[in-house]
């Protein structure tokens, strides 16, 4: 796993003097994580991350992950569906489940931090247990358009906090605390991300019989509905009309997940009269990921509804441009014909695609322009250096702070 | 070579940080905007007058302005995103005045544009007020002459400079920046400290910024 030192090529070693600056400022603070899963899922893909390089920047962090059992997972799924905008039965019965795993939560974590700091729904309860110490609720979903009665049940906890983080402005709404806007992040020294030879993205292609010598549209995500990828090759077959090129669409789908299969083998038979077309099922190959997107001519990002979308961030740190929908986190990545190009629906992406193919200039600026702001607004240095002025806010309640 | 003229006072060199916090206010249509900008905390007027500055390095001289910004690309109306991003901020000594100005220019073209009114914006698409709040820390650099200040500029962050040529001026109402400040009163050199002074930093990138400046210093110490 990466060291601090190992940024400074990529961030310059001013920015690393500023994060321990601050790491300084918080000496003797103990900052305590809390989730629900200490592997899977991107909450603990970036506390894995995080909490070493919070540790050598001298901030003492800790991680603690709550239990619950089937029954209770089953419930908090449905409140992460419900908070995302879809339809689910709530019942009393799921909200008594709920607090009874976070009653047995209660008793048996410590809650010693002089931070706390609570992700997501599933452990919000914890709450209850709030000393003299301070209290952050971090909220990784997208609940621009939340069911009510799953809200209202939350506001009681949330409300018991010092401060709560959203990850976009759309996210947010009125509250009766301090509410902070904090992007997640990419890592660029992650397998997904890091610099590849070309011979590893040369044999990528080569394994999957994706020729070099016509351009390539890439959409990485999972087989889901809500990523449109459907609608990803009704623009690629408009685009094909006038321009010959392929279309990648690669990414996982959970074991579990039977809606996955199904979206995956519309997918399939959309497809399977195009040659050029690749469906690629790939789960947790980083590397491979990272040479399809380093591979591509125009990365895509068609979704319907999404709670930031890092595979934009990733294409454009590669420098690519990219075409993406105007949802969720998606439009603080992207200035529409700045750093990418953003569309509302499958004519307008195609219309993007086919502009970009046909204006190469154009569309090695947009990408170049693109890393730039990945570079300064969505690299983990930033998220660590946001983390520690979050958690000083805590104790400085004015505007303008002086830590003289 | 000229001597090289020692300080008064050291100058020592600041970096500013910055949190995003969320107001939940939002505006869909131009009434909505006007009646939040005269309402919302300053710190909300200069996050989004100034916030394309860092985060968008790379863009300008593009708008440093996110009323523009919505108001263009949102609403459609070009001709008031043209008046608003061609708002002097250089003029304006303190976030209150810069406000009045914003809204009296909203003001006066709803005036002569009551259908403007009527525009207004899809759901994603509303502005949403975020205020900006500054957390200043000293960093290690503390320089006494123009050559070791030209030294330091090489090496700090964007955010260093940001601070001691906008927020020092406009948000905590300095008369001036603080490097033609220190420039003048403590090593007695106002020419290069109006030269400095004179750049409107508001049409280049930081990074533009910090080169003209270390460029003017070291003409200076060159003679």
């Amino acid at each position: 796993m990466a060291k601090i030192e190992e940024y400074v090529p990529l961030v310059g070693p001013a920015v690393i003097d500023d994060l321990r600056l601050l790491g300084e400022r918080l000496k003797g603070k103990v900052i305590q994580h809390i989730n629900s899963t200490p592997v899977g899922g991107g909450v603990a893909e970036i506390l894995n991350r995080m909490v070493p390089l919070l540790q050598e920047l001298g901030v003492d962090t800790k991680w603690d992950v709550i239990k619950g059992g089937e029954q209770f997972f089953a419930v908090t799924k449905k409140f992460h569906n419900a908070l995302h905008g879809r339809a689910e039965e709530i019942t009393q019965s799921d909200f008594e489940i709920f607090m009874q795993t976070s009653q047995d939560n209660i008793k048996n974590v410590n809650t010693y931090g002089d931070i706390v700091f609570v992700h997501d729904p599933q452990p919000i309860a914890m709450v209850k247990k709030k000393a003299a110490n301070k209290w952050l609720w971090r909220c990784h979903i997208d609940v621009s358009s939340p069911n009510e009665k799953v809200w209202g049940f939350l506001m009681d906890f949330i409300c018991q906090y010092d401060s709560a983080v959203f990850s976009a402005p759309s996210f947010s709404r009125k509250l009766p605390i301090r509410q902070f806007l904090i992007s997640p992040s990419i890592d660029p020294l992650s397998d997904k991300n890091k610099e590849l030879p070309q011979e590893t993205i040369d044999s990528v292609l080569k394994k999957y019989d994706i020729r070099q010598d016509k351009p390539i549209i890439t959409q990485i995500s999972r087989f889901d509905r809500l990523k449109d990828p459907v609608g990803v090759i009704e623009a690629y077959l408009q685009v094909k009309k006038y321009i010959d090129c392929q279309l990648v669409l690669a990414g996982g789908t959970a074991e579990d997940d039977p809606e996955g299969f199904k979206v995956l083998g519309e997918v399939k038979e959309k497809a399977k009269r195009d040659p050029d077309i690749h469906i690629l099922l790939l789960s947790q190959n980083d590397i491979e990921i990272n040479a399809l997107q380093r591979a591509s001519d125009i990365v895509v990002q068609k979704s319907l509804k999404e709670g930031f979308g890092l595979t934009v961030a990733e294409a454009l740190w590669k420098a690519k441009p990219v075409v993406a929908s105007n949802v969720g986190g998606i439009p603080l990545q992207i200035k529409h014909k700045y750093s990418g190009l953003l569309c509302h629906s499958v004519e307008g992406a195609s219309f993007a695609i086919k502009q970009l193919l046909s204006s190469p200039a154009y569309a090695k600026k947009l990408g170049e322009n693109g890393r730039e702001h990945i570079k300064n607004n969505f690299l983990i240095t930033r998220h660590l250096r946001d983390y520690m002025l979050l958690f000083l806010s805590l104790y400085h309640p004015e505007d303008v702070v002086h830590l003289c | 070579m000229p001597e090289l003229i020692k300080e008064k006072e050291p100058f020592k060199f600041c970096t500013r940080l910055h949190l995003s916090e969320l107001t939940g206010l939002r505006a869909t249509t131009l009434s909505q905007l006007l009646a939040l900008i005269k309402e919302v905390p300053g710190s909300c007027i200069y996050h989004h007058t100034h916030r394309f500055l860092q985060q968008h390095q790379y863009l300008s001289p593009e708008p440093p302005n996110d009323f523009a910004f919505w108001v263009t690309d949102i609403l459609g109306e070009d001709e008031l995103g043209e008046r608003l991003v061609s708002i002097d901020t250089m003029q304006y000594s303190a976030i209150r005045d810069l406000r009045e100005k914003i809204a009296s220019t909203i003001e006066n073209y709803l005036k002569d544009n009551p259908l403007a009114k009527l525009k207004f914006a899809r759901a994603e698409e509303e502005f949403h007020f975020i205020k900006s709040v500054s957390f200043i820390l000293p960093t290690n650099y503390i320089v006494y002459d123009l050559k070791g200040f030209a030294e330091v500029l090489r090496k700090i962050t964007v955010d260093a400079i940001y601070f001691h040529i906008f927020e020092a001026r406009l948000r905590l109402e300095k008369p001036t920046n603080d490097f033609s400040y220190w420039i003048e009163n403590s090593l007695g050199d106002k020419e290069l400290a109006d030269k400095i002074s004179g750049l409107d930093p508001y049409t280049r990138t930081l990074e533009d910024l910090r080169n003209k400046i270390i460029q003017m210093v070291e003409r200076r110490t060159a003679g």
